[in-house]
Protein backbone atom coordinates (compact mmCIF):
# COMPACT_ATOMS: atom_id res chain seq x y z
CA UNK A 1 0.00 0.00 0.00
CA UNK A 2 1.21 3.69 -0.53
CA UNK A 3 2.98 5.29 1.93
CA UNK A 4 2.12 8.77 3.57
CA UNK A 5 5.16 10.57 5.14
CA UNK A 6 5.40 12.59 8.13
CA UNK A 7 6.91 15.79 8.69
CA UNK A 8 8.55 15.50 11.99
CA UNK A 9 9.65 18.85 14.09
CA UNK A 10 11.89 18.43 17.03
CA UNK A 11 14.10 20.57 19.11
CA UNK A 12 17.37 19.19 20.93
CA UNK A 13 16.21 15.45 20.04
CA UNK A 14 12.67 15.62 21.34
CA UNK A 15 9.88 15.71 18.84
CA UNK A 16 7.33 18.43 19.09
CA UNK A 17 3.81 17.24 20.40
CA UNK A 18 2.34 18.92 17.44
CA UNK A 19 4.16 16.48 15.28
CA UNK A 20 3.34 13.07 17.10
CA UNK A 21 -0.58 14.20 16.60
CA UNK A 22 0.15 14.47 13.09
CA UNK A 23 1.54 10.82 13.20
CA UNK A 24 -1.69 9.81 15.00
CA UNK A 25 -3.75 11.83 13.16
CA UNK A 26 -1.69 9.92 10.14
CA UNK A 27 -2.84 6.44 11.25
CA UNK A 28 -6.57 7.60 10.37
CA UNK A 29 -5.59 6.77 7.10
CA UNK A 30 -4.37 3.21 7.34
CA UNK A 31 -1.88 3.95 5.05
CA UNK A 32 2.02 2.57 6.52
CA UNK A 33 3.91 6.07 7.95
CA UNK A 34 6.76 6.91 7.00
CA UNK A 35 8.33 10.02 9.45
CA UNK A 36 11.24 12.24 8.06
CA UNK A 37 12.67 14.78 10.73
CA UNK A 38 15.45 17.16 10.58
CA UNK A 39 17.82 19.26 12.16
CA UNK A 40 20.43 19.02 15.42
CA UNK A 41 19.16 15.66 17.76
CA UNK A 42 17.03 14.31 14.30
CA UNK A 43 18.18 10.73 14.87
CA UNK A 44 17.97 10.98 18.67
CA UNK A 45 14.22 12.16 18.11
CA UNK A 46 13.75 9.50 15.09
CA UNK A 47 14.05 6.97 17.92
CA UNK A 48 11.00 7.81 19.39
CA UNK A 49 8.48 7.58 16.70
CA UNK A 50 8.26 4.27 16.12
CA UNK A 51 5.58 3.86 19.06
CA UNK A 52 3.49 6.95 17.89
CA UNK A 53 3.01 4.51 14.08
CA UNK A 54 5.75 5.44 12.26
CA UNK A 55 7.50 2.33 10.13
CA UNK A 56 10.03 3.95 8.84
CA UNK A 57 12.38 7.23 9.66
CA UNK A 58 14.69 9.23 7.47
CA UNK A 59 17.11 11.53 9.75
CA UNK A 60 18.00 14.08 8.31
CA UNK A 61 21.11 14.97 10.03
CA UNK A 62 24.16 17.49 9.52
CA UNK A 63 23.17 20.39 8.89
CA UNK A 64 25.68 23.10 9.91
CA UNK A 65 22.40 25.63 9.87
CA UNK A 66 18.83 25.39 9.18
CA UNK A 67 16.91 26.07 5.91
CA UNK A 68 13.32 25.92 4.86
CA UNK A 69 13.91 25.69 1.48
CA UNK A 70 17.18 22.83 1.93
CA UNK A 71 14.89 20.63 4.63
CA UNK A 72 11.75 21.17 1.97
CA UNK A 73 13.90 19.80 -1.01
CA UNK A 74 15.17 16.71 1.27
CA UNK A 75 11.57 16.03 2.13
CA UNK A 76 10.63 16.07 -1.22
CA UNK A 77 13.18 13.46 -2.07
CA UNK A 78 12.22 11.10 0.56
CA UNK A 79 8.51 11.67 -0.65
CA UNK A 80 9.44 10.96 -4.22
CA UNK A 81 11.68 8.11 -3.41
CA UNK A 82 9.07 6.27 -1.12
CA UNK A 83 6.90 6.85 -3.99
CA UNK A 84 4.24 8.53 -0.90
CA UNK A 85 0.83 9.17 -2.00
CA UNK A 86 0.28 11.45 1.20
CA UNK A 87 2.10 14.19 3.16
CA UNK A 88 1.96 15.49 6.55
CA UNK A 89 3.00 18.16 8.97
CA UNK A 90 1.81 20.31 11.54
CA UNK A 91 0.43 23.60 10.94
CA UNK A 92 2.96 25.06 13.81
CA UNK A 93 5.27 28.08 12.42
CA UNK A 94 7.91 26.11 10.95
CA UNK A 95 5.47 23.61 9.62
CA UNK A 96 3.91 26.48 7.78
CA UNK A 97 7.05 26.80 6.68
CA UNK A 98 8.67 24.10 5.01
CA UNK A 99 5.04 22.01 3.83
CA UNK A 100 4.03 24.64 1.30
CA UNK A 101 7.83 24.33 -0.63
CA UNK A 102 7.32 20.62 -0.20
CA UNK A 103 3.76 20.73 -1.54
CA UNK A 104 5.00 22.85 -4.65
CA UNK A 105 7.82 20.77 -5.01
CA UNK A 106 6.01 17.71 -5.62
CA UNK A 107 3.95 20.25 -7.66
CA UNK A 108 0.95 19.32 -5.16
CA UNK A 109 -1.71 21.66 -3.43
CA UNK A 110 -1.89 22.44 0.12
CA UNK A 111 -5.46 21.77 2.22
CA UNK A 112 -3.91 23.82 5.37
CA UNK A 113 -4.42 23.67 8.95
CA UNK A 114 -7.15 20.95 9.01
CA UNK A 115 -9.01 19.74 11.94
CA UNK A 116 -10.04 16.01 10.28
CA UNK A 117 -8.63 13.83 7.90
CA UNK A 118 -10.07 10.55 6.84
CA UNK A 119 -9.96 7.70 4.08
CA UNK A 120 -12.71 8.60 1.60
CA UNK A 121 -13.01 5.86 -0.67
CA UNK A 122 -9.55 5.13 -1.72
CA UNK A 123 -8.88 8.76 -1.11
CA UNK A 124 -8.34 11.25 1.74
CA UNK A 125 -10.60 13.81 2.74
CA UNK A 126 -9.71 16.99 5.19
CA UNK A 127 -12.06 19.27 6.40
CA UNK A 128 -10.27 22.50 7.32
CA UNK A 129 -11.75 25.63 8.21
CA UNK A 130 -12.47 29.09 6.46
CA UNK A 131 -12.89 32.51 7.52
CA UNK A 132 -10.72 31.65 10.63
CA UNK A 133 -13.30 29.01 11.65
CA UNK A 134 -16.46 30.71 11.05
CA UNK A 135 -17.33 27.16 8.35
CA UNK A 136 -16.40 24.20 8.09
CA UNK A 137 -15.30 23.11 4.44
CA UNK A 138 -14.40 19.26 3.55
CA UNK A 139 -12.23 18.62 0.82
CA UNK A 140 -10.83 16.38 -1.79
CA UNK A 141 -7.10 16.96 -3.45
CA UNK A 142 -6.86 15.35 -6.44
CA UNK A 143 -2.90 16.46 -6.65
CA UNK A 144 -0.37 13.69 -6.70
CA UNK A 145 0.54 13.62 -3.79
CA UNK A 146 -2.39 14.65 -0.93
CA UNK A 147 -0.39 17.47 1.01
CA UNK A 148 -2.09 18.98 4.66
CA UNK A 149 -0.68 20.32 7.31
CA UNK A 150 -2.71 19.35 10.68
CA UNK A 151 -3.92 22.17 13.43
CA UNK A 152 -1.87 21.76 16.63
CA UNK A 153 -3.95 20.89 19.85
CA UNK A 154 -7.09 19.05 17.68
CA UNK A 155 -5.64 15.28 17.07
CA UNK A 156 -4.68 13.09 20.33
CA UNK A 157 -1.13 11.84 20.03
CA UNK A 158 -1.45 8.52 20.78
CA UNK A 159 0.59 5.67 20.71
CA UNK A 160 -0.06 2.62 18.71
CA UNK A 161 2.82 0.24 20.60
CA UNK A 162 5.62 -0.92 17.00
CA UNK A 163 8.62 0.22 16.40
CA UNK A 164 10.57 1.92 13.02
CA UNK A 165 13.78 0.86 10.84
CA UNK A 166 15.36 4.29 11.45
CA UNK A 167 17.80 5.43 8.40
CA UNK A 168 20.20 8.24 9.00
CA UNK A 169 21.23 10.47 5.70
CA UNK A 170 23.07 13.69 5.49
CA UNK A 171 20.97 16.30 5.27
CA UNK A 172 21.31 19.12 2.18
CA UNK A 173 23.66 22.16 2.96
CA UNK A 174 22.57 24.75 -0.05
CA UNK A 175 19.66 26.31 1.24
CA UNK A 176 18.37 29.58 -0.19
CA UNK A 177 17.76 31.21 2.76
CA UNK A 178 19.88 30.49 6.56
CA UNK A 179 18.90 30.63 9.85
CA UNK A 180 21.64 32.70 11.09
CA UNK A 181 20.81 33.20 14.51
CA UNK A 182 18.16 31.85 17.03
CA UNK A 183 17.59 34.07 19.94
CA UNK A 184 15.25 30.98 22.21
CA UNK A 185 12.11 32.04 24.46
CA UNK A 186 13.26 32.29 28.14
CA UNK A 187 12.06 29.73 30.44
CA UNK A 188 10.58 27.49 27.97
CA UNK A 189 7.59 29.24 27.86
CA UNK A 190 4.55 28.14 26.08
CA UNK A 191 3.15 29.17 22.23
CA UNK A 192 -0.35 29.98 22.45
CA UNK A 193 -0.96 27.98 19.60
CA UNK A 194 0.13 24.90 21.39
CA UNK A 195 -0.42 24.88 24.98
CA UNK A 196 -3.19 22.96 26.13
CA UNK A 197 -4.24 25.84 28.61
CA UNK A 198 -4.25 29.51 27.24
CA UNK A 199 -4.98 32.47 29.72
CA UNK A 200 -5.73 35.57 27.87
CA UNK A 201 -6.50 39.31 28.77
CA UNK A 202 -8.10 41.95 27.26
CA UNK A 203 -8.38 45.93 27.48
CA UNK A 204 -10.14 45.11 31.05
CA UNK A 205 -6.68 44.27 32.43
CA UNK A 206 -6.35 48.68 32.04
CA UNK A 207 -2.55 48.23 31.44
CA UNK A 208 0.33 46.22 30.95
CA UNK A 209 1.62 46.58 34.69
CA UNK A 210 -1.45 44.45 35.22
CA UNK A 211 -0.68 41.16 33.18
CA UNK A 212 1.24 39.64 36.32
CA UNK A 213 -2.40 38.40 37.22
CA UNK A 214 -2.59 36.67 34.10
CA UNK A 215 0.26 35.73 34.59
CA UNK A 216 0.16 34.62 37.72
CA UNK A 217 -3.47 32.16 36.94
CA UNK A 218 -1.39 30.84 34.23
CA UNK A 219 1.15 29.75 36.20
CA UNK A 220 -1.30 28.38 38.68
CA UNK A 221 -2.95 26.40 35.60
CA UNK A 222 0.36 24.69 35.41
CA UNK A 223 1.27 24.16 31.11
CA UNK A 224 -0.35 27.19 30.31
CA UNK A 225 0.41 30.10 27.74
CA UNK A 226 -0.72 33.76 28.02
CA UNK A 227 -3.04 35.20 25.38
CA UNK A 228 -4.37 38.39 24.58
CA UNK A 229 -7.15 40.45 22.71
CA UNK A 230 -5.78 42.63 19.83
CA UNK A 231 -6.54 45.82 21.83
CA UNK A 232 -4.05 44.94 24.30
CA UNK A 233 -1.30 44.20 21.19
CA UNK A 234 -2.05 47.40 19.38
CA UNK A 235 -2.07 49.16 22.65
CA UNK A 236 2.10 47.62 23.14
CA UNK A 237 1.02 45.67 26.62
CA UNK A 238 1.46 42.98 25.07
CA UNK A 239 3.38 41.05 22.75
CA UNK A 240 1.82 40.25 18.60
CA UNK A 241 3.28 36.60 19.45
CA UNK A 242 0.17 36.49 22.01
CA UNK A 243 -2.75 37.74 20.22
CA UNK A 244 -5.82 35.48 19.59
CA UNK A 245 -8.18 35.90 16.84
CA UNK A 246 -8.74 36.30 12.80
CA UNK A 247 -5.69 37.92 12.61
CA UNK A 248 -3.70 36.93 15.18
CA UNK A 249 -3.29 32.82 16.24
CA UNK A 250 -5.72 30.30 15.96
CA UNK A 251 -6.01 28.66 19.17
CA UNK A 252 -7.94 25.19 20.64
CA UNK A 253 -6.81 24.67 23.69
CA UNK A 254 -8.50 22.15 26.65
CA UNK A 255 -9.39 25.21 28.62
CA UNK A 256 -9.46 28.92 27.10
CA UNK A 257 -9.66 32.04 29.73
CA UNK A 258 -10.91 34.97 28.46
CA UNK A 259 -10.35 37.54 31.01
CA UNK A 260 -11.58 41.35 30.85
CA UNK A 261 -12.39 40.81 26.63
CA UNK A 262 -15.51 42.01 25.07
CA UNK A 263 -15.85 38.89 22.78
CA UNK A 264 -15.28 40.80 19.29
CA UNK A 265 -16.28 38.48 16.30
CA UNK A 266 -12.37 38.35 15.35
CA UNK A 267 -11.28 37.21 18.61
CA UNK A 268 -14.30 34.50 18.85
CA UNK A 269 -12.95 33.25 15.29
CA UNK A 270 -9.60 32.42 17.15
CA UNK A 271 -10.97 30.68 20.30
CA UNK A 272 -14.41 29.10 19.58
CA UNK A 273 -13.04 26.01 19.17
CA UNK A 274 -11.28 25.96 22.32
CA UNK A 275 -12.49 22.32 24.69
CA UNK A 276 -13.88 24.76 27.44
CA UNK A 277 -14.37 28.22 27.80
CA UNK A 278 -14.74 30.49 30.53
CA UNK A 279 -14.78 33.93 30.56
CA UNK A 280 -14.54 36.44 33.20
CA UNK A 281 -16.05 40.14 32.52
CA UNK A 282 -17.81 42.99 35.05
CA UNK A 283 -20.29 43.14 32.19
CA UNK A 284 -22.90 40.38 31.85
CA UNK A 285 -23.90 41.54 28.75
CA UNK A 286 -20.10 41.09 27.12
CA UNK A 287 -20.83 38.97 23.78
CA UNK A 288 -18.04 36.85 25.18
CA UNK A 289 -20.78 35.12 27.74
CA UNK A 290 -22.81 33.71 24.59
CA UNK A 291 -19.88 30.92 23.94
CA UNK A 292 -18.03 30.75 27.10
CA UNK A 293 -19.38 27.04 29.33
CA UNK A 294 -18.96 28.89 32.17
CA UNK A 295 -19.06 33.09 33.25
CA UNK A 296 -18.25 34.79 36.27
CA UNK A 297 -19.00 38.30 36.19
CA UNK A 298 -17.15 40.88 37.85
CA UNK A 299 -13.95 42.31 38.95
CA UNK A 300 -11.07 41.17 37.37
CA UNK A 301 -8.76 42.70 40.02
CA UNK A 302 -11.01 40.92 42.72
CA UNK A 303 -11.65 37.85 40.87
CA UNK A 304 -8.22 36.95 39.51
CA UNK A 305 -6.22 36.82 42.77
CA UNK A 306 -8.75 34.73 44.36
CA UNK A 307 -8.84 32.04 41.29
CA UNK A 308 -5.50 32.03 41.20
CA UNK A 309 -5.07 30.98 44.83
CA UNK A 310 -8.12 28.18 44.24
CA UNK A 311 -6.69 26.93 41.29
CA UNK A 312 -3.72 26.25 42.69
CA UNK A 313 -4.85 24.59 45.93
CA UNK A 314 -7.63 22.46 43.55
CA UNK A 315 -4.33 21.17 41.76
CA UNK A 316 -2.48 20.30 44.93
CA UNK A 317 -5.21 18.86 46.95
CA UNK B 1 14.43 47.88 -7.84
CA UNK B 2 11.88 46.12 -9.29
CA UNK B 3 9.15 45.27 -6.55
CA UNK B 4 5.68 43.37 -6.35
CA UNK B 5 3.36 43.69 -3.47
CA UNK B 6 0.64 40.54 -3.77
CA UNK B 7 -2.92 41.36 -2.41
CA UNK B 8 -5.83 39.22 -1.96
CA UNK B 9 -9.34 41.36 -1.47
CA UNK B 10 -11.21 39.15 1.24
CA UNK B 11 -14.53 39.48 3.35
CA UNK B 12 -14.53 41.91 6.05
CA UNK B 13 -13.34 40.63 9.69
CA UNK B 14 -17.16 41.39 10.61
CA UNK B 15 -18.22 39.04 7.74
CA UNK B 16 -20.65 36.39 8.93
CA UNK B 17 -20.46 32.88 7.34
CA UNK B 18 -23.86 31.45 5.75
CA UNK B 19 -23.63 28.18 3.39
CA UNK B 20 -24.42 28.70 -0.30
CA UNK B 21 -27.57 26.75 -1.82
CA UNK B 22 -25.00 24.52 -3.64
CA UNK B 23 -23.61 23.75 -0.12
CA UNK B 24 -20.00 23.91 -1.21
CA UNK B 25 -19.45 27.35 -0.83
CA UNK B 26 -20.58 30.51 1.20
CA UNK B 27 -22.96 33.17 0.64
CA UNK B 28 -21.52 36.18 -0.19
CA UNK B 29 -24.87 38.13 0.45
CA UNK B 30 -24.10 41.50 2.69
CA UNK B 31 -20.35 41.04 2.77
CA UNK B 32 -17.73 44.12 2.65
CA UNK B 33 -14.53 43.51 1.63
CA UNK B 34 -11.04 44.68 2.34
CA UNK B 35 -7.59 43.83 1.43
CA UNK B 36 -6.20 41.09 3.30
CA UNK B 37 -4.94 42.42 7.12
CA UNK B 38 -1.46 41.37 6.06
CA UNK B 39 -1.71 42.21 2.84
CA UNK B 40 -1.60 45.69 4.04
CA UNK B 41 1.79 45.48 5.45
CA UNK B 42 3.12 44.09 2.24
CA UNK B 43 2.56 46.88 0.28
CA UNK B 44 3.94 49.16 3.37
CA UNK B 45 7.13 47.03 3.09
CA UNK B 46 6.94 47.30 -0.92
CA UNK B 47 6.54 51.39 -0.67
CA UNK B 48 9.64 51.39 2.24
CA UNK B 49 11.82 49.18 -0.19
CA UNK B 50 11.36 51.68 -2.77
CA UNK B 51 11.85 54.77 -0.97
CA UNK B 52 15.20 52.99 0.04
CA UNK B 53 16.14 51.78 -2.71
CA UNK B 54 14.60 53.11 -5.89
CA UNK B 55 12.39 51.51 -8.87
CA UNK B 56 8.92 51.05 -8.67
CA UNK B 57 5.99 48.90 -7.40
CA UNK B 58 3.31 47.21 -8.79
CA UNK B 59 0.29 45.98 -6.80
CA UNK B 60 -0.67 42.45 -7.93
CA UNK B 61 -4.23 40.62 -7.40
CA UNK B 62 -5.98 37.65 -8.83
CA UNK B 63 -9.55 38.81 -8.59
CA UNK B 64 -12.66 40.60 -10.31
CA UNK B 65 -12.26 43.90 -11.51
CA UNK B 66 -14.19 45.27 -7.81
CA UNK B 67 -10.09 44.48 -6.66
CA UNK B 68 -9.39 47.46 -8.65
CA UNK B 69 -10.49 49.84 -5.53
CA UNK B 70 -7.69 48.06 -3.17
CA UNK B 71 -5.48 48.28 -5.65
CA UNK B 72 -6.32 52.23 -6.11
CA UNK B 73 -5.97 52.94 -2.48
CA UNK B 74 -2.48 51.28 -2.26
CA UNK B 75 -1.67 53.33 -5.66
CA UNK B 76 -2.66 56.74 -3.39
CA UNK B 77 -0.23 55.12 -0.92
CA UNK B 78 2.76 55.44 -2.91
CA UNK B 79 2.68 51.85 -5.21
CA UNK B 80 3.35 52.66 -8.99
CA UNK B 81 1.27 50.21 -11.12
CA UNK B 82 -1.79 48.03 -10.33
CA UNK B 83 -2.30 44.79 -12.31
CA UNK B 84 -5.77 42.59 -11.57
CA UNK B 85 -5.46 38.90 -13.06
CA UNK B 86 -8.53 38.89 -13.53
CA UNK B 87 -10.42 35.70 -12.19
CA UNK B 88 -13.83 35.24 -10.96
CA UNK B 89 -12.58 31.97 -8.61
CA UNK B 90 -10.12 33.75 -7.33
CA UNK B 91 -11.13 33.79 -3.85
CA UNK B 92 -11.47 30.01 -3.70
CA UNK B 93 -8.62 28.91 -5.91
CA UNK B 94 -6.15 26.46 -4.07
CA UNK B 95 -2.57 27.52 -3.06
CA UNK B 96 -0.95 26.11 -6.01
CA UNK B 97 -3.11 27.33 -8.67
CA UNK B 98 -2.78 31.44 -6.82
CA UNK B 99 1.21 30.41 -6.95
CA UNK B 100 2.06 29.34 -10.16
CA UNK B 101 -0.57 32.07 -11.71
CA UNK B 102 1.65 34.83 -9.77
CA UNK B 103 4.88 33.28 -10.93
CA UNK B 104 4.04 33.44 -14.10
CA UNK B 105 3.49 37.62 -13.64
CA UNK B 106 6.24 38.33 -11.12
CA UNK B 107 8.71 36.70 -14.02
CA UNK B 108 7.15 38.30 -16.81
CA UNK B 109 7.73 41.78 -14.23
CA UNK B 110 11.20 41.07 -13.78
CA UNK B 111 10.92 41.49 -10.43
CA UNK B 112 13.61 41.37 -7.67
CA UNK B 113 11.85 41.24 -4.29
CA UNK B 114 7.99 40.21 -3.85
CA UNK B 115 6.20 41.05 -0.43
CA UNK B 116 3.18 38.76 0.49
CA UNK B 117 0.82 38.56 3.35
CA UNK B 118 1.52 35.90 5.74
CA UNK B 119 -2.20 34.12 5.19
CA UNK B 120 -5.23 35.90 3.22
CA UNK B 121 -7.91 36.11 5.88
CA UNK B 122 -10.49 34.08 3.72
CA UNK B 123 -9.14 30.56 2.66
CA UNK B 124 -6.51 30.77 5.65
CA UNK B 125 -3.65 28.86 3.52
CA UNK B 126 -0.46 30.76 4.69
CA UNK B 127 1.11 28.95 2.13
CA UNK B 128 1.28 30.94 -1.31
CA UNK B 129 4.16 32.79 -0.39
CA UNK B 130 6.81 30.03 0.00
CA UNK B 131 4.86 28.22 -2.62
CA UNK B 132 5.15 31.03 -5.25
CA UNK B 133 8.76 31.35 -4.19
CA UNK B 134 9.52 27.70 -4.58
CA UNK B 135 8.05 28.07 -8.11
CA UNK B 136 10.49 30.50 -8.73
CA UNK B 137 13.14 28.86 -7.63
CA UNK B 138 13.28 31.49 -5.10
CA UNK B 139 14.74 32.25 -1.63
CA UNK B 140 11.73 33.04 1.04
CA UNK B 141 11.63 34.34 4.22
CA UNK B 142 8.27 34.10 5.86
CA UNK B 143 6.17 35.43 9.00
CA UNK B 144 8.73 38.07 9.17
CA UNK B 145 8.49 41.03 12.12
CA UNK B 146 12.16 42.78 10.74
CA UNK B 147 13.16 43.49 7.62
CA UNK B 148 16.32 44.87 6.30
CA UNK B 149 17.59 44.97 2.26
CA UNK B 150 20.93 46.38 0.99
CA UNK B 151 23.56 44.99 -1.47
CA UNK B 152 21.22 42.36 -2.83
CA UNK B 153 21.01 40.68 0.94
CA UNK B 154 18.34 40.58 2.67
CA UNK B 155 18.19 39.71 6.81
CA UNK B 156 14.85 38.94 8.36
CA UNK B 157 13.65 38.10 12.09
CA UNK B 158 10.67 35.74 11.93
CA UNK B 159 9.11 34.70 15.46
CA UNK B 160 8.88 30.83 16.04
CA UNK B 161 7.55 28.40 18.76
CA UNK B 162 11.19 28.54 19.96
CA UNK B 163 12.13 31.85 19.66
CA UNK B 164 13.23 34.90 17.20
CA UNK B 165 15.00 33.54 14.06
CA UNK B 166 17.41 35.52 11.58
CA UNK B 167 17.15 34.21 8.60
CA UNK B 168 19.23 35.76 5.75
CA UNK B 169 19.20 34.91 1.88
CA UNK B 170 20.01 37.09 -1.49
CA UNK B 171 17.84 38.74 -3.72
CA UNK B 172 15.37 37.65 -5.53
CA UNK B 173 13.11 36.59 -2.79
CA UNK B 174 9.64 36.40 -1.53
CA UNK B 175 9.18 38.33 1.99
CA UNK B 176 5.77 37.13 3.50
CA UNK B 177 4.91 39.75 6.45
CA UNK B 178 3.51 39.22 9.56
CA UNK B 179 2.39 41.60 12.21
CA UNK B 180 4.60 43.94 13.96
CA UNK B 181 6.54 44.53 10.39
CA UNK B 182 5.50 47.91 9.60
CA UNK B 183 2.73 50.03 10.09
CA UNK B 184 1.07 50.83 6.79
CA UNK B 185 0.65 54.50 6.23
CA UNK B 186 -2.78 56.53 4.97
CA UNK B 187 -2.72 57.74 1.47
CA UNK B 188 -1.87 61.48 1.30
CA UNK B 189 -3.93 64.02 -0.89
CA UNK B 190 -1.76 64.20 -3.56
CA UNK B 191 -1.79 60.78 -4.16
CA UNK B 192 -5.53 60.43 -3.87
CA UNK B 193 -5.30 62.89 -7.19
CA UNK B 194 -2.62 61.77 -8.90
CA UNK B 195 -4.52 57.64 -8.91
CA UNK B 196 -7.06 59.39 -10.39
CA UNK B 197 -5.21 59.54 -14.13
CA UNK B 198 -3.86 56.29 -13.27
CA UNK B 199 -4.92 52.85 -14.98
CA UNK B 200 -5.06 49.51 -13.95
CA UNK B 201 -4.38 46.96 -16.35
CA UNK B 202 -6.06 43.61 -16.31
CA UNK B 203 -4.70 40.31 -17.80
CA UNK B 204 -6.01 36.65 -18.15
CA UNK B 205 -4.04 34.49 -15.39
CA UNK B 206 -1.87 31.02 -16.20
CA UNK B 207 -4.73 28.43 -15.40
CA UNK B 208 -2.94 25.65 -14.34
CA UNK B 209 -6.13 23.37 -12.88
CA UNK B 210 -7.64 22.83 -10.37
CA UNK B 211 -6.03 20.30 -7.33
CA UNK B 212 -8.55 21.10 -4.38
CA UNK B 213 -12.08 19.30 -4.72
CA UNK B 214 -14.53 21.35 -1.95
CA UNK B 215 -17.03 18.09 -0.93
CA UNK B 216 -19.43 20.24 1.28
CA UNK B 217 -18.87 23.18 3.68
CA UNK B 218 -20.82 23.25 6.94
CA UNK B 219 -20.99 26.14 9.80
CA UNK B 220 -19.24 24.89 12.83
CA UNK B 221 -21.75 23.15 15.29
CA UNK B 222 -23.02 25.74 17.91
CA UNK B 223 -21.11 25.70 20.94
CA UNK B 224 -24.19 24.45 23.48
CA UNK B 225 -25.21 27.10 25.67
CA UNK B 226 -23.12 28.15 28.92
CA UNK B 227 -23.91 29.14 32.32
CA UNK B 228 -22.86 31.58 34.64
CA UNK B 229 -21.33 30.10 37.41
CA UNK B 230 -21.88 32.97 40.00
CA UNK B 231 -20.71 36.96 40.71
CA UNK B 232 -17.90 38.29 42.05
CA UNK B 233 -14.85 36.49 43.92
CA UNK B 234 -18.38 34.78 45.55
CA UNK B 235 -18.39 32.59 42.38
CA UNK B 236 -14.56 31.72 42.35
CA UNK B 237 -15.57 28.36 44.35
CA UNK B 238 -18.06 27.17 41.72
CA UNK B 239 -16.02 28.05 38.84
CA UNK B 240 -13.25 25.95 40.26
CA UNK B 241 -15.56 23.32 41.25
CA UNK B 242 -17.21 23.06 37.92
CA UNK B 243 -13.71 22.81 36.18
CA UNK B 244 -12.44 20.28 38.10
CA UNK B 245 -15.34 18.05 38.57
CA UNK B 246 -17.36 18.81 35.06
CA UNK B 247 -15.16 19.66 32.62
CA UNK B 248 -12.26 17.41 34.33
CA UNK B 249 -9.68 19.82 33.99
CA UNK B 250 -8.08 20.43 37.51
C1 LIG C 1 -9.51 43.81 10.62
C2 LIG C 1 -9.67 43.53 12.09
C3 LIG C 1 -9.02 42.43 12.62
C4 LIG C 1 -9.14 42.16 14.00
N1 LIG C 1 -8.48 41.06 14.51
C5 LIG C 1 -8.58 40.80 15.83
C6 LIG C 1 -7.92 39.66 16.42
O1 LIG C 1 -7.24 38.88 15.73
N2 LIG C 1 -8.04 39.45 17.75
C7 LIG C 1 -8.77 40.27 18.56
O2 LIG C 1 -8.83 40.02 19.77
N3 LIG C 1 -9.40 41.35 18.04
C8 LIG C 1 -9.31 41.64 16.70
N4 LIG C 1 -9.91 42.76 16.23
C9 LIG C 1 -10.42 43.77 17.18
C10 LIG C 1 -11.76 43.46 17.75
O3 LIG C 1 -12.77 43.95 16.87
C11 LIG C 1 -11.92 44.13 19.14
O4 LIG C 1 -11.71 45.51 19.00
C12 LIG C 1 -10.95 43.61 20.21
O5 LIG C 1 -10.99 42.19 20.25
C13 LIG C 1 -11.35 44.17 21.56
O6 LIG C 1 -10.42 43.80 22.54
P1 LIG C 1 -10.86 43.69 24.08
O7 LIG C 1 -11.94 42.68 24.18
O8 LIG C 1 -9.63 43.46 24.86
O9 LIG C 1 -11.36 45.16 24.40
P2 LIG C 1 -12.82 45.72 24.63
O10 LIG C 1 -13.73 45.36 23.52
O11 LIG C 1 -12.65 47.14 24.99
O12 LIG C 1 -13.36 44.92 25.88
C14 LIG C 1 -12.88 45.07 27.18
C15 LIG C 1 -13.77 44.23 28.09
O13 LIG C 1 -13.27 44.26 29.42
C16 LIG C 1 -14.35 44.33 30.32
N5 LIG C 1 -13.83 44.92 31.56
C17 LIG C 1 -13.48 46.20 31.79
N6 LIG C 1 -13.01 46.34 33.03
C18 LIG C 1 -13.07 45.12 33.61
C19 LIG C 1 -12.74 44.64 34.90
N7 LIG C 1 -12.22 45.42 35.85
N8 LIG C 1 -12.94 43.34 35.16
C20 LIG C 1 -13.47 42.51 34.19
N9 LIG C 1 -13.80 42.93 32.98
C21 LIG C 1 -13.59 44.22 32.69
C22 LIG C 1 -15.38 45.16 29.63
O14 LIG C 1 -16.67 44.88 30.13
C23 LIG C 1 -15.21 44.74 28.17
O15 LIG C 1 -16.09 43.65 27.85
C24 LIG C 1 -9.87 43.02 14.84
C25 LIG C 1 -10.53 44.12 14.29
C26 LIG C 1 -10.44 44.37 12.94
C27 LIG C 1 -11.18 45.55 12.38
N1 LIG D 1 -5.80 35.94 -5.30
C1 LIG D 1 -4.63 36.47 -4.90
N2 LIG D 1 -4.09 37.52 -5.54
C2 LIG D 1 -2.90 38.06 -5.15
N3 LIG D 1 -2.22 37.62 -4.09
C3 LIG D 1 -2.71 36.57 -3.40
C4 LIG D 1 -3.94 35.94 -3.76
N4 LIG D 1 -4.16 34.93 -2.89
C5 LIG D 1 -3.12 34.94 -2.02
N5 LIG D 1 -2.25 35.93 -2.33
C6 LIG D 1 -1.03 36.33 -1.59
O1 LIG D 1 -0.58 35.25 -0.80
C7 LIG D 1 -0.68 35.58 0.59
C8 LIG D 1 -1.04 34.35 1.38
O2 LIG D 1 -2.26 33.82 0.94
P1 LIG D 1 -2.79 32.38 1.36
O3 LIG D 1 -1.65 31.42 1.20
O4 LIG D 1 -3.92 32.08 0.44
O5 LIG D 1 -3.22 32.48 2.78
C9 LIG D 1 -1.71 36.69 0.64
O6 LIG D 1 -1.55 37.47 1.80
C10 LIG D 1 -1.38 37.46 -0.64
O7 LIG D 1 -0.25 38.28 -0.45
Amino acid sequence: MSTILVFVEQSHGVARRASLECISAARATGMPIAAVVAGDGADKAAASLGKYGATKVVALTGAARWSADAVARDVAAVAKELGAKAFLAAATTTGKDVAPRVAALLDSTLLSDCTGLRADGGALAATRPWLAGKAIATLRSTAPVFCATTRPNVFPASESGGSAEIVTRAASSDGKANVTAVAEKSGGKLDVKEAPIVVSGGRGLRGPEHFHLIEELAAAFGSAATGASRAVVDAGWRPHGEQVGQTGKTVSPQLYVAVGISGAIQHLAGMRTSKIIVAINKDADAPIFKIADYGLVGDAFEILPALTKAVAAARKG
Amino acid sequence: MKIVACIKRVPTTEAQAKVGGDGKSLDPAGWQYMASFYDELAVEAAIQAKEKHGGDVTVLTIGTSDAAKEVREFLARGADNGVILKDAEASGRDPRWTAKALAAKVQAIGADVVFTGRVATDRDNAAVGPMLATYLGWACVTEVVALEIGGGKVTAKRETEHGVETVECNLPAVITCNKGLNEPRRASLKGIMAVKTKTIAEEAPVDSGAQAVVVSVELPPARKAGRIVGEGVAGVTALVDALKNEAKIL
